[in-house]
C-alpha cells in the first residue's frame, strides 16, 4: 500500500518560515519602528541619537538609512517613513508635490546647523579661497581648471584641478549649488562621491583633489580651507563659533521634516531631538547646536571650543 | 484509498503545473514591469530618445535646464567592460588551457576549487578592496590623478569575470572528444601543438560562448563599479580617467527620484537598455553553443 | 648515440612544450595570486578587530566600535526567507519544464528565457523590487520586499540548474518506472527527483551565497544603515520591518561612517567572506559526496 508522503523539504521550509514570524511577535511587547531616511550628512548624527534614544526608550526601535536627502523626500512623499533628514530646505515644487499626492503639508523642524567645509590634501599649500573662486573651479564653463591658477603648486607635481563633488541626491549637493553656484549648473566631469566620508577620504589619497563636505567629516589627513565671502572680506575657518556668528559664509540647517503633524512617537521623538540631551549629540558628533543666544548652557555657552 | 491517491495526484501535478507558470512568469514579469514604469516617457514631451542616446549633458535635476543624456555612461561602460575583457580573455583562456591540458589531475581539483571560490566573493568585497586597495596602489605606482578611475573598475571586472570564462572554457575544451585528442598525438605532436593546432579550434563555439558570458557578466556589474570607478561623467580618454557605468547611475540616483517624475522613468529606461544588452550577450551566447551541436 | 636519445627536433618540440606549459600556469597565477593578496591584505587589516565579541555584539558609538550582529542575523534572515520562497517553486517550475511540458516552441522560448535571465544585472532587480514590492504592492520597505526581490534574483539559476539535475537522470529510469505502471508524479518522486537531489540542493546552496553577498537589491527595499536591537535575541526583526544586513552594512562602513578604524570593514568584510566560503564549501563538498556515491 502506498504512502503519500509530503516532500520533506517543503515541510520544514514552511515550518521555518512560520517559526520565525511567530517568533519574531513572542519577544516581549514588540518595540514600535521608527522609520528615518534621508541625508548621509546627517547620518552619523541620526545614528549617535537612534543609538541613544534606544537605549532610553526601548519601546521604540529606530530605523535609519541614508542615501541623500533627494531620496529622504522621495520616500516621505510615497508615506513610506516617517521623518526625513534634509540637508537643505524642501523645494517648492517638492512641497506641492506633497500636498498633492498626499494631502498633508510638510511639517520643517530645525535640529541644528552645519558649515560646508570645503577640503583640500593635506600637502596642498592653499589656506584661503572665495565664494568666486569655488564657482569657476565647479560651474559649467567655470574658468579655473589648474591650480596655477590659483596661484599654488602641488608637491606631486600635477597641475589639473581634479573636483570631487557629491551626487545629484544629496542635499549637500543642492546646497552647494543654490549658495555658491548660485543655481547655475554644475560641470560635467568631477568624481561624484556617494557619501560624504567618501569624499574626505578621496581627497586624503589624491594629491590635487579639492572638495565640499560638512565640517563633521574632517579628519586629521585633510585641511579645511578658510572661506571668504567676496574678495577684500575677510576670510574665516568653518568652527562652531564662526557658524554661530553667521561669520562663516557656506553655513546651513540641518532639518527634519514629517507629513503633517507626527503621530505621538514620533512628536515624543522629535521633542527628544531639540532637548539638551539631543543637542549635546549634535555637538559630540562635530555639529552646530540649536542655540538662542541667550543660552550659556554647553553645549551652546560655557565649554565650547 | 486509492480516490484519495488519485485526488492528491491530480492536487499536486496541478500545484506543479502552478509553480511552473508562476514562476515562469515571475521571471519574465521583470522585464515587462521595468518596460511598463518606462513606458510614459513616449508621450513625455521633455524627453527625447536621440538625447537620451548621443548626449552626454545628464542634468535630471537642473535648476536651469535638465537634460538626459547617457552617451558618457554608456560609453564609461563599455569601456571598463572592453578593458576588463582584454585582461580577462587571454588570462582565462590560458588558465582553462592549464587546467585541461596540462595540470595533473590532483592539484586540478584543487585549482578548480580555488577558481569557484573565487566567483563567490560578493561584488561589494571587491569595491571595498578597490576602493581601499587597488586604488591607492594605482595612485602611487603611474602618472594617474585619482585612483579611483576606468584602470581601477577594469582590474575588478576583470577578476570577477575571469572564473566564468575559465570555467566554461575549461568545459568546453573537455568536450572536444578524445579522438581528437589521440589523432593528434598519434602524429607526434607535442600537447602546445594539439593545443594551439587542434583543441581551440575544434571547441571555438565554447570558447567563444564562454567570453560572451564573462562580458554579459562585467557589464551588469553594479556595486563594485559604484565604488571604485570615480563616478564622473565625460567621455573617457585615457585608462586613468575616472568614469561612470550605467549600472552606477541607476544605482546612485533611484532612491531620490520621486516615483513616476521623468527622473524615475529615465532610470527605467537605462534599466530595459541594460536588459536588452545583457540578453542579447546571453541569448548570442546560448545561440553558438547550440550552432555547435548542429553542425 | 643510442637509438632512443632525443633529436634535436624532439629536444626542441620539449623546450617548445615546456615553455607553453610555463606559460598558461602563469597565467593561472595570474588569476589566482591577486585573490589571495587581497584576502591576506583583508584579514591583516581586520586582525586587530576579529574576536567572538565582534560577531555577537551590536554597534556602538556611532558605529566606530562594536560588533556586526544585528547584520549577521539580518542577512540569515534575507536569506533564508528568499529561498523558502524561491527553492520550492524553483525547484517545482523545473520539473514542470523538464517532466510536463512538451517540447513546443513556445516551452524551448520559456526555457531560454529563464536561462538568459539568469544574467540580468542586480540593478534591474532593485528597479523591479523597488517599483513592485515597495510602491506598488505597498509592502513598504520591509524585509519582506527585500527578501522578495531576493527571491526573484535568485530563482531563474535554481530553475536552471535544477534543470540540469533533472535532465542528468537517465531516460531509462523513467522508462522503467513507467512500464511497471506507476503514474508520471509516482515516477517522479520515487526515482527522479531521488536521484536529481544532490544536483538540486548544489545548485540551490550556491544561491544562498550569492543572496548573502548581494547589495544593490536590497539596499533599496529594505536593508537600513541601523537599526538597534534588543542586544542577545535570536529572532530580533519581523517580516514589516528593516533590518541591517552584512553587504549593506560593509558598503555604508566605507562610503558614508567618518572616523571609523580601518579594523572594521576589514573585519565586517573577512565575516562576509567566511559566510560565502562556508556555504560554498558545503555546496562543494556535498557535491563530491554524489560523484562519489554515483561512481559506486
Amino acid at each position: 500500500m502506498e504512502q503519500v508522503a509530503i516532500p520533506r523539504r517543503k515541510c520544514f521550509v514552511l515550518l521555518l518560515l512560520v517559526g520565525l514570524t511567530a517568533c519574531g511577535h513572542r519577544n516581549g511587547p514588540r518595540a514600535q519602528t521608527l522609520r528615518v531616511r534621508g541625508s548621509d550628512t546627517m547620518l552619523i548624527l541620526a545614528q549617535a541619537w537612534a543609538e541613544a534614544y534606544g537605549q532610553m526608550n526601548r519601546r521604540v526601535a529606530v530605523e535609519v538609512s541614508g542615501g541623500g536627502s533627494g531620496q529622504g523626500i522621495a520616500a516621505l512623499l510615497e508615506g513610506a517613513i516617517d521623518i526625513a533628514n534634509c540637508s537643505r530646505n524642501l523645494k517648492p515644487e517638492e512641497a506641492a508635490a506633497a500636498q498633492a499626492h498626499t494631502g498633508k503639508v510638510p511639517q520643517e523642524v530645525i535640529v541644528g546647523y552645519d558649515a560646508l567645509a570645503v577640503f583640500v590634501h593635506r600637502d596642498n599649500p592653499l589656506e584661503e579661497i572665495s565664494i568666486a573662486q569655488l564657482a569657476e573651479i565647479y560651474r559649467v564653463g567655470g574658468r579655473l581648471s589648474r591650480w596655477s591658477d590659483l596661484g599654488v603648486r602641488i608637491p606631486a607635481g600635477r597641475n589639473r584641478i581634479v573636483v570631487v563633488n557629491r551626487q545629484s541626491s544629496s542635499g549637500t549637493y543642492e546646497f552647494f549649488r543654490e549658495h555658491v553656484l548660485a543655481n547655475r549648473d554644475f560641470a560635467l566631469g568631477s568624481l561624484d562621491m556617494n557619501g560624504s566620508k567618501e569624499v574626505v577620504d578621496l581627497i586624503a589619497s589624491t594629491p590635487g583633489a579639492i572638495g565640499y563636505s560638512g565640517m563633521a567629516f574632517a579628519t586629521p589627513v585633510v585641511k579645511m580651507l578658510r572661506v571668504r565671502r567676496k574678495s577684500g572680506d575677510p576670510a574665516f575657518a568653518p568652527t562652531l563659533a564662526n557658524v554661530l556668528a553667521h561669520h562663516y559664509p557656506i553655513s546651513r540647517s540641518l532639518l527634519i521634516y514629517t507629513l503633517g503633524e507626527p503621530r505621538a512617537m514620533v512628536g515624543e521623538y522629535i521633542h527628544w531631538l531639540q532637548s539638551p540631551t539631543g543637542q549635546q549629540i549634535v555637538a559630540d558628533s562635530g555639529y552646530v547646536p540649536v542655540c538662542s543666544g541667550k543660552d550659556l548652557a554647553p553645549p551652546c555657552g560655557a565649554g565650547t571650543n | 484509498m486509492r480516490r484519495w491517491h488519485q485526488l492528491s495526484e491530480v492536487a499536486i501535478e496541478a500545484l506543479i503545473r502552478l509553480c511552473g507558470f508562476s514562476a515562469t512568469i515571475f521571471v519574465l514579469g521583470i522585464f515587462v514591469f521595468v518596460c511598463r514604469e518606462a513606458w510614459p516617457l513616449w508621450h513625455n514631451d521633455a524627453f527625447h530618445l536621440s538625447e537620451f542616446l548621443f548626449s552626454i549633458q545628464w542634468y535630471p535635476t537642473s535648476a536651469v535646464s535638465k537634460h538626459y543624456g547617457v552617451l558618457a555612461m554608456i560609453a564609461g561602460t563599455f569601456s571598463v567592460t572592453l578593458l576588463a575583457m582584454t585582461m580577462a580573455v587571454p588570462l582565462g583562456l590560458g588558465a582553462a588551457i592549464y587546467l585541461g591540458e596540462f595540470c595533473p589531475s590532483r592539484p586540478r581539483e584543487i585549482l578548480k576549487v580555488l577558481v569557484e571560490m573565487l566567483a563567490a566573493i560578493p561584488s561589494v568585497v571587491w569595491g571595498f578592496a578597490g576602493l581601499t586597495i587597488t586604488s591607492r596602489l594605482i595612485v602611487r605606482y603611474t602618472s594617474a590623478d585619482v585612483g579611483v578611475n576606468l584602470l581601477n573598475g577594469a582590474l575588478l571586472l576583470a577578476l570577477m569575470s575571469l572564473p566564468i570564462i575559465v570555467s566554461l572554457a575549461e568545459d568546453a575544451l573537455r568536450a572536444v572528444p578524445d579522438e581528437y585528442r589521440e589523432a593528434a598525438l598519434a602524429l607526434g605532436a607535442t600537447r602546445w601543438q594539439l593545443t594551439w593546432r587542434v583543441l581551440l579550434p575544434a571547441a571555438r563555439h565554447g570558447l567563444v560562448a564562454a567570453v560572451l558570458l564573462g562580458f554579459g557578466r562585467a557589464i551588469g556589474e553594479t556595486m563594485a563599479v559604484l565604488m571604485a570607478t570615480g563616478h564622473a561623467i565625460h567621455l573617457p580618454t585615457s585608462v586613468f580617467d575616472p568614469v561612470r557605468t550605467l549600472t552606477a547611475n541607476i544605482a546612485a540616483e533611484l532612491g531620490e527620484a520621486p516615483a513616476r517624475t521623468t527622473h524615475y522613468q529615465v532610470l527605467f529606461l537605462t534599466g530595459v537598455l541594460l536588459f536588452l544588452v545583457t540578453f542579447a550577450v546571453n541569448l548570442t551566447a546560448g545561440l553558438i553553443i547550440r550552432r555547435e551541436r548542429r553542425p | 648515440m643510442s637509438r632512443f636519445a632525443a633529436t634535436p627536433q624532439t629536444r626542441t618540440k620539449l623546450r617548445q612544450e615546456s615553455a607553453a606549459a610555463g606559460l598558461f600556469l602563469a597565467m593561472l597565477l595570474c588569476l589566482l595570486l591577486p585573490l589571495f593578496a587581497m584576502i591576506a591584505d583583508l584579514l591583516w587589516q581586520a586582525a586587530p578587530a576579529l574576536n567572538w565579541q565582534f560577531l555577537i555584539s551590536s554597534p556602538t558609538h556611532g558605529m566606530r566600535q562594536g560588533g556586526v550582529w544585528p547584520a549577521l542575523v539580518g542577512t540569515l534572515y534575507l536569506v533564508t526567507l528568499s529561498l523558502a520562497v524561491a527553492a520550492p517553486m524553483g525547484v517545482l517550475a523545473a520539473v514542470y519544464l523538464t517532466e510536463y511540458a512538451r517540447d513546443t516552441w513556445y516551452n524551448r522560448a520559456i526555457n531560454m528565457a529563464v536561462l538568459n535571465l539568469a544574467g540580468v544585472p542586480s540593478i534591474v532587480h532593485a528597479l523591479f523590487g523597488l517599483g513592485a514590492f515597495v510602491y506598488a504592492a505597498q509592502f513598504g520597505f520591509s524585509i519582506l520586499s527585500a527578501s522578495l526581490t531576493l527571491a526573484i534574483m535568485t530563482m531563474p539559476v535554481i530553475i536552471a540548474s535544477s534543470r540540469q539535475a533533472l535532465l542528468s537522470v537517465p531516460h531509462s529510469f523513467r522508462e522503467a518506472c513507467w512500464n511497471l505502471g506507476a503514474s508520471r508524479w509516482q515516477t517522479i518522486r520515487a526515482i527522479v527527483l531521488p536521484n536529481a537531489v544532490g544536483g538540486i540542493l548544489t545548485g540551490i546552496i550556491l544561491q544562498v551565497s550569492r543572496a548573502a553577498g548581494e547589495t544593490a537589491p536590497i539596499m533599496f527595499t529594505g536593508a537600513v544603515f541601523y537599526k538597534a536591537i534588543a542586544p542577545g535575541t535570536l529572532l530580533p526583526y519581523s517580516l514589516d520591518e528593516q533590518c541591517m544586513a552584512l553587504s549593506m552594512h560593509l558598503y555604508t562602513l566605507s562610503t558614508q561612517t567618518p572616523g571609523v578604524d580601518p579594523s572594521i570593514p576589514n573585519a565586517t568584510a573577512v565575516v562576509l567572506l567566511a559566510l560565502v566560503f562556508l556555504v560554498n564549501a558545503a555546496a562543494i563538498v556535498l557535491r563530491t559526496l554524489i560523484r562519489a556515491r554515483g561512481r559506486r
